[in-house]
């Protein structure tokens, strides 16, 4: 067919044709607004302004940062103390009660072994030490979305990113990160350019989701609640938001790594709009906040948990000879373990983990529970007392804290990843990069910890 | 509301919920980014999308169903788009749901406080299909910003129904749906007045039209197509490509190609 050329030959370029286009549209636009818009002094709309001022101010942006994710932390710590307790005692005040109802009607000891002492107590740890914390967490930070915070927040990092030679939106997909890393990834489509969505893909990981933000606050809480106790809520709080500043530190190091080796380029320029302040609607929030976040988490901790628990039932029953194939396996990881600043069980818990963070914790406690140490019922002082007597120390809080902050993500991000990028290799090293990253950083930590002495 | 079950862990990347039901018609949502499409989209459907302040935060077709009067819809959120010749990803999702996934109604939801940089997109999908309804969004905010809007007379200027709406307290849903609903059945047929361009700028989307029109599938709009390839936007081609009939493919492809550069 011949091809029609006349059409250029009115126009100087394509650049041109392009301009008018989009400037005739434009006016069209204006000239409407003009006829059906009309504005009106209003006197009282500077606070929006001059609280920008302020959030995104180039010396007080960072404070005013630190200090509301510090005081949610506290909130959190300091809200989700007496509920915990008060959930710990019911719960097991319930399990004593399951154990009379066994004895009653004469079950043998292992179904009441596997039932009450097995998955009850161990669901009621779960939820005694994660529930609260979700529950206060989650409505906060859903708060501070609906205010419209985290684009500010974006602003903020914007220059870092860049720096990192990264996309400055990658600063709003790692806020996404906060919630669910699997949806983080995805969010990263918002970048245009395929070396920077890249980026913010691979490093997604490395800031706290759901299934983690409880573990890293269960730690904190288990392991400062056993060294001060006045200023407890504080340092808990402290510790937590350091563990998030690290996070956010390997996110911009890795960034930078991958950006100045194997996804080389110049960082795109782009304008983030910072959206109105809004007033979130609490009712509503809250609601979503316990029903779709809480529960839900919660509820695939449980579910997800049960088959990890038969699991690591089985493994404690099934013996290797001398020993269960439990303290087998753990054993056999405790060198490496040990190397990391944390011991076999860890390992196992983590490795277990994979399908979702949220029963790295349980399938920890159930395997120290199974494999031998009974506790007595009681309170939250009574799972530190287990972590103790399996030879704990702050130390090997703080490098759990940290491998799970750094750790591969969980499968169903792994998928997500696999179905962004399309690539095996992608999603590989979206998850070997974090797990090297963690064993580098938990190896110096629990080394240079031990060097100077520290425990 | 935030993050909800319906928008992460293994539903993150689902697009669909509650199965696929019969429906009548096909609803889009389109819209700049943070307008409140999915505010709309939950008050209608009743579900749970995940609705945050900030924009950039829907980036895949959310789908669901509600019903109104006799018919049954199916609405589809798409992710927010400046304008509909693309550049990432997550806009090149919302232009090809317009341009080509042909739904019966598109909804383009707007934020009354910046109206005119809104009206660009409202715009743009005009030059795609006569079946618009444009909702005046965030009407509550611009109030109280001081912000008056002659919606009616919104209406008279593009020459398709608009709403005036505050989804998040659902004041004037009820009026959407009933505009929906006319402009889905034919109750109401929309003359909307589109731009009018330079001379010269006419003339050649009326050529490179006439040109591609046969080519392209049934119910793509040419003066569109020609419009979006005068404007460079070279994307276009790869999804009008990927719709139109195989035997089709290489001819046009090639042809097209040729007008683009």
């Amino acid at each position: 067919m011949p091809v029609d050329r006349s059409v250029d030959a009115n126009l100087s370029s394509a650049g041109d044709m392009r301009d008018r286009i989009v400037a005739t549209i434009y006016q069209r636009a204006e000239e409407i607004t003009n006829r059906v818009c009309r504005m009106e002094r209003v006197p009282d709309r500077e606070w929006d302004r001059r609280l920008d001022d302020i959030l995104t101010s180039r010396w007080l942006g960072f404070p005013v940062m630190l200090l509301l994710l510090g005081g949610v932390m506290w909130l959190t710590v300091t809200g989700a103390n007496y509920p915990s307790a008060l959930l710990a005692n019911g719960l097991f005040w319930v399990e004593a009660r399951l154990t009379d109802i066994f004895m009653w009607a004469g079950a043998p000891d292992w179904l009441h072994g596997l039932l009450v002492l097995g998955m009850y107590r161990n669901l009621a740890w779960v939820v005694s030490v994660m529930l609260p914390p979700m529950a206060i967490f989650f409505p906060l930070f859903t708060f501070l979305e609906d205010l419209g915070y985290l684009p500010r927040v974006a602003f903020n990092l914007d220059r870092f990113f860049k720096r990192a030679g990264a996309h400055g939106k990658q600063a709003l997909t790692m806020s996404m990160g906060f919630g669910c890393n699997a949806a983080g990834v995805i969010s990263c489509r918002i970048i245009e350019s395929p070396r920077e969505r890249l980026i913010a893909i691979l490093t997604n990981n490395f800031v706290p989701c759901n299934g983690r933000f409880p573990t890293l606050i269960a730690l904190a809480s288990i392991i400062v609640g056993g060294v001060v106790s006045s200023y407890g809520s504080v340092v808990v709080a402290g510790l937590v938001v350091g563990i998030i500043l690290i996070g956010i530190l390997v996110t911009l190091l890795v960034s930078w790594l991958l950006a100045s080796t194997v996804l080389q380029g110049v960082p795109s320029v782009f304008t983030l709009e910072l959206p109105p302040y809004r007033k979130p609607q609490v009712g509503r929030l809250l609601v979503r906040s316990l029903l779709d976040r809480t529960i839900f988490v919660l509820a695939r901790a449980v579910v997800v948990a049960a088959p990890a628990g038969a699991i690591i039932w089985l493994m404690a029953n099934v013996m290797v000879g001398e020993i269960s194939l439990l303290v087998y396996t753990a054993q056999l990881l405790a060198p490496i373990g040990r190397a990391l600043g944390m011991d076999g069980y860890i390992l196992v818990a983590f490795i277990l983990g994979l399908p979702a963070n949220e029963i790295v914790l349980p399938i920890l406690i159930m395997g120290y529970l199974s494999s031998g140490v009974m506790i007595e019922l009681g309170n939250l002082a009574a799972l530190r007392d287990i972590f103790i007597s399996q030879g704990w120390t702050w130390l090997t809080a703080v490098c759990m804290m940290l491998f799970s902050l750094l750790h591969y993500p969980c499968a169903t991000t792994l998928i997500t990843m696999f179905k962004e990028t399309h690539s095996w290799r992608w999603t590989a090293i979206g998850a070997l990069l974090p797990l090297a990253v963690a064993i580098l950083v938990t190896f110096c930590v629990a080394q240079g910890g031990r060097l100077l002495g520290l425990v | 509301m935030g993050l909800t079950c319906q928008s992460c862990g293994r539903n993150a990347c689902r697009t669909q919920w509650g199965g696929r039901a019969e429906h009548d018609y096909t609803i889009a949502l389109a819209g700049n980014p943070n307008t409140g499409k999915s505010t709309v989209f939950n008050a209608l459907t009743g579900l749970k999308q995940h609705t945050g302040n900030w924009p950039g935060k829907t980036v895949w077709l959310a789908q669901g169903y509600f019903q109104h009067r006799d018919k049954m819809f199916c609405l589809v959120d798409l992710p927010g788009t400046y304008s509909l010749f693309a550049t990432s990803a997550d806009e090149q999702v919302a232009r090809d749901f317009i341009c080509f996934g042909r739904p019966d109604v598109i909804v383009v939801v707007t934020d009354a406080t910046c109206l005119e940089r809104n009206l660009n997109l409202v715009l743009q999908v005009l030059e795609i299909t006569t079946r618009v309804v444009v909702c005046v969004n965030l009407i509550d905010e611009a109030q109280r910003k001081g912000i008056h809007v002659d919606v009616p007379l919104l209406a008279q200027e593009l020459g398709v129904p608009a709403l005036a709406t505050a989804a998040r307290d659902g004041e004037g849903l009820p009026e959407l749906l009933d505009a929906i609903y006319a402009v889905a059945t034919g109750e109401v047929n929309p003359n909307p007045r589109l731009v009018n361009y330079p001379d010269e700028i006419a003339a050649a989307i009326d050529r490179v039209a006439a040109r591609i029109g046969p080519m392209l599938p049934d119910g793509v709009n040419a003066r569109w197509v020609a419009l979006g390839l005068l404007e460079g936007d070279e994307s276009i081609l790869a999804t009008a490509r990927a719709n139109a009939k195989e035997t089709q493919l290489s001819v046009w492809g090639k042809e097209v190609s040729v007008f683009a550069r």
